[in-house]
């Protein structure tokens, strides 16, 4: 085992490479500890459950107010889940080591996001129906519901792991990611309800989704480049 | 006498309104072991982490080969490793699955040793264990069958024989002999009587100064 | 720090606490004075000799308060962000202090524009709120401002909380045009038609000048604001070198 000998020479696997092994890692630890998985999406059907118990179980009234509610809930479920994403590496040293990996920390974080992802939002997603089906979501919502949730759920993972790296080092995160990303939140909410609701009047949906889309972009591009920066700086004290 | 392959110039760090070091240098070339010593409380983690990069709360210049750290960061990270206060294994996954999530992160590695270097640290036969089965010392193993995996020159370690038996240690004082020999180089902590044949240079914090050899 | 050449020497100069905390003492006294006649000037232009609009009547005149707030919470956010960008890239500590300082100031900046805007509509349109698109805004940045605040108190390490404050202004400064636009959009949804806060497209001097003369003041009571802060961060930051110890013995 030879050592310093090709100084400059990283071999670097191919970031699609890496970008799997993170994933399927993610994947690994999450189906290992089951009880994580169910809770966001508990949560969301117990959110929604407290509208029309708390304001009206009327079914034009929860209609109308059925797009806004599943996206609200859809949001604060996220949100909830969001802590986990890097504080179990933290707490073990596994954060220290990736971030001293030669390898390319965008795609690490992004990996790692994508991952996360599939197990809230993309899970969420696929329950939207549910909701739907109890807040009398008319039925013409549905393709706008589903897609506006595909479109805008990465988007809020990806914004919210912001707020998780800037506060990993902190050791009561919960509340203050909260404060800090849903401010952030506000336009995904917006279209993604807009969509909802054009759908349900029939009316083009395109634009909604195509600024969605847009916002996805660009979270994709920035927020792994501040994931990175704000894991570097919780790490660095 | 080769380039020295770590230079610290000047480094000064404060934390909790105390000045840990200040005007800290020195040179560590290829073969050199180094030991940081003082007593708790005095700074040596903190040192380590900021030469191995983790700590951006420090002033003065770190060179890598000649070169600024912060230039060559993707160089030096891919012949450096670290081995912290916490061992960086996820209990979740067997030691196996940990060496190989490793050797991905660091390409330096090659995930066909792993059998090998678990053997050498003595854990044969639990490679698909779940780390939560295993004891804290067996942990630790895991982390320290890293040694054995990497190709890096530079081995930056911080309390490296915990929770390891008289037995592990003299094998592992052993692997940094050997890794010293071959032409790398050693920075590390520890509360353990080193009995390593061969130089080893002494960094004391509590002096705030550096000794050279 | 590497010093670059395209960069004047007095920006680095700037870097130092204690020259940060010299030239302010310097200039504080002058921009006092000035902002204070400029804000005695303004209230009473604004409140005496402007005429009132011939729609609303006196109550409009509150927007002598708003508006200048309105426009140095925005501003405020900007300095904020950027001051956050170059701690961030020269590691500069004084740039941290900046930021820190500047969050409460603009954090109040905008709940004055909320409260002077909540006076307005009482007597405007009947009610203490209005989710009108640019009040739902100002509210937003209030709240992108706490978080800020939140996120720097939470943190013990001084230099570590304003790196990470820093990451969290600059993802906020990009986000707010997006923020803006959708609640617009939102907001012409939901309510065709729109009462504009702010200014008619076309207001005569009588009107605009005094409004001109309370944005420069409220200009120069944030900056002043801002150096007072700033002095009692950098005392409280470098207490324990040499300078500021003499300081504290001689008073």
């Amino acid at each position: 085992m030879s050592t310093g000998t090709n100084p400059g020479n990283v071999r670097r696997g191919s970031a699609l490479a890496l970008f799997t092994a993170t994933v399927r890692r993610e994947f690994l630890l999450s189906f290992r500890r089951k009880s994580d998985l169910a809770n966001p999406l508990i949560f969301f059907v117990m959110v929604a459950t407290l509208f029309p118990l708390g304001v009206s179980p009327e079914p034009d009234f929860l209609a109308q107010l059925a797009p806004g509610v599943i996206w609200v809930a859809a949001l604060l479920a996220t949100l909830l889940s969001m802590d986990a994403l890097f504080r179990s590496d933290y707490e073990d040293g596994s954060l220290e080591q990736l971030l001293l990996s030669p390898q390319p920390l965008f795609v690490l974080v992004l990996a790692k996001v994508a991952a996360h992802w599939c197990m809230t939002g993309l899970a969420l997603t696929l329950m939207a129906p549910l909701l739907a089906l109890m807040l009398f979501l008319p039925a013409d919502g549905m393709a706008g519901l589903l897609l506006s949730l595909l479109l805008g759920t990465p988007t809020l993972s990806l914004v919210g792991a912001i707020g998780a790296a800037l506060t990993v080092g902190l050791k009561k995160g919960g509340v203050l990611i909260s404060l800090l990303v849903l401010p952030l939140y506000i336009p995904v909410l917006i279209f993604g309800t807009g969509a909802v609701q054009a759908a349900v009047t029939g009316l083009p949906l395109a634009g909604y989704l195509a600024l969605l889309g847009a916002l996805l972009a660009l979270a994709l591009v920035l927020a792994p480049v501040a994931i990175a920066a704000a894991l570097r700086i919780s790490i660095s004290s | 006498m080769s380039k020295p392959l770590l230079e610290v110039n000047r480094l000064y760090c404060e934390r909790d309104d105390r000045v840990l070091f200040s005007e800290l240098e020195f040179q560590l070339s290829a073969g050199e072991i180094m030991q940081i010593e003082g007593q708790n409380g005095s700074g040596k983690t903190t040192l380590l982490r900021i030469l191995s990069g983790l700590s951006l709360d420090h002033e003065g210049e770190i060179r890598w080969r000649g070169e600024p750290v912060a230039a060559v960061r993707e160089r030096f990270c891919a012949e450096m490793l670290y081995l912290g206060h916490q061992a960086g294994v996820k209990a979740a996954l067997t030691p196996a699955e940990n060496l190989r999530w490793y050797a991905a992160l660091q390409p330096a590695c090659a995930s066909a040793d792993i059998p090998l270097a678990l053997e050498r640290v003595g854990l044969r036969g639990y490679e698909d264990v779940p780390c939560h089965a295993l004891s804290a010392g067996q942990t630790r193993r895991v982390s320290l069958a890293r040694l054995y995996l990497s190709r890096a020159p530079l081995w930056i370690l911080d309390e490296p024989f915990t929770a390891i038996d008289k037995q592990g240690v003299a094998a592992k004082e052993k692997l940094l002999r050997e890794h010293a020999r071959r032409g790398g180089s050693v920075i590390l902590t520890t509360h353990h009587e080193l009995a390593i044949d061969g130089p080893v240079r002494t960094i004391n914090l509590d002096q705030r100064a550096g000794t050279s050899a | 720090m590497a010093e670059k050449k395209w960069l004047p020497r007095w920006f680095f100069q700037l870097a130092s606490p204690r020259w940060c905390y010299q030239i302010t003492g310097r200039l504080l006294p002058g921009l006092l004075l000035l902002t204070l006649l400029l804000l005695a000037v303004g209230t009473v232009w604004s409140l005496l000799f402007a005429p009132a609009d011939y729609q609303q009547g006196n109550s409009f005149r509150i927007i002598y308060l708003h508006v200048p707030s309105a426009i140095v919470a925005q501003s405020a956010y900007l300095l904020m962000a950027l001051a956050g960008a170059i701690g961030l890239i020269w590691r500069i500590k004084v740039a941290d202090m900046v930021l820190k300082s500047t969050a409460p100031i603009g954090a109040s900046m905008a709940l004055l524009a909320l409260v002077t805007g909540a006076i307005w509509g009482k007597p405007t349109w009947g009610s203490w709120w209005v989710w009108d698109a640019r009040l739902t805004s100002m509210l937003i940045l209030l709240f992108l401002y706490l978080g800020v605040m939140a996120l720097n108190s939470a943190i013990e390490n001084e230099s570590t909380a304003a790196r990470a404050a820093a990451i969290l202004a600059l993802v906020g400064v990009v986000n707010i045009p997006i923020i803006k636009y959708s609640v617009e959009w939102w907001n012409t949804l939901h309510q065709p038609a729109t009462f504009k806060l702010t200014e008619k497209p076309a207001m005569p001097a009588e009107m605009w000048l005094p409004l001109l003369v309370m944005v420069i003041a409220f200009y120069g009571f944030f900056v002043v604001s801002l150096m007072q802060r700033l002095r009692n961060e950098i005392l409280w930051r470098e207490r324990r070198t040499g300078w500021v110890r003499e300081l504290l013995n001689k008073q």
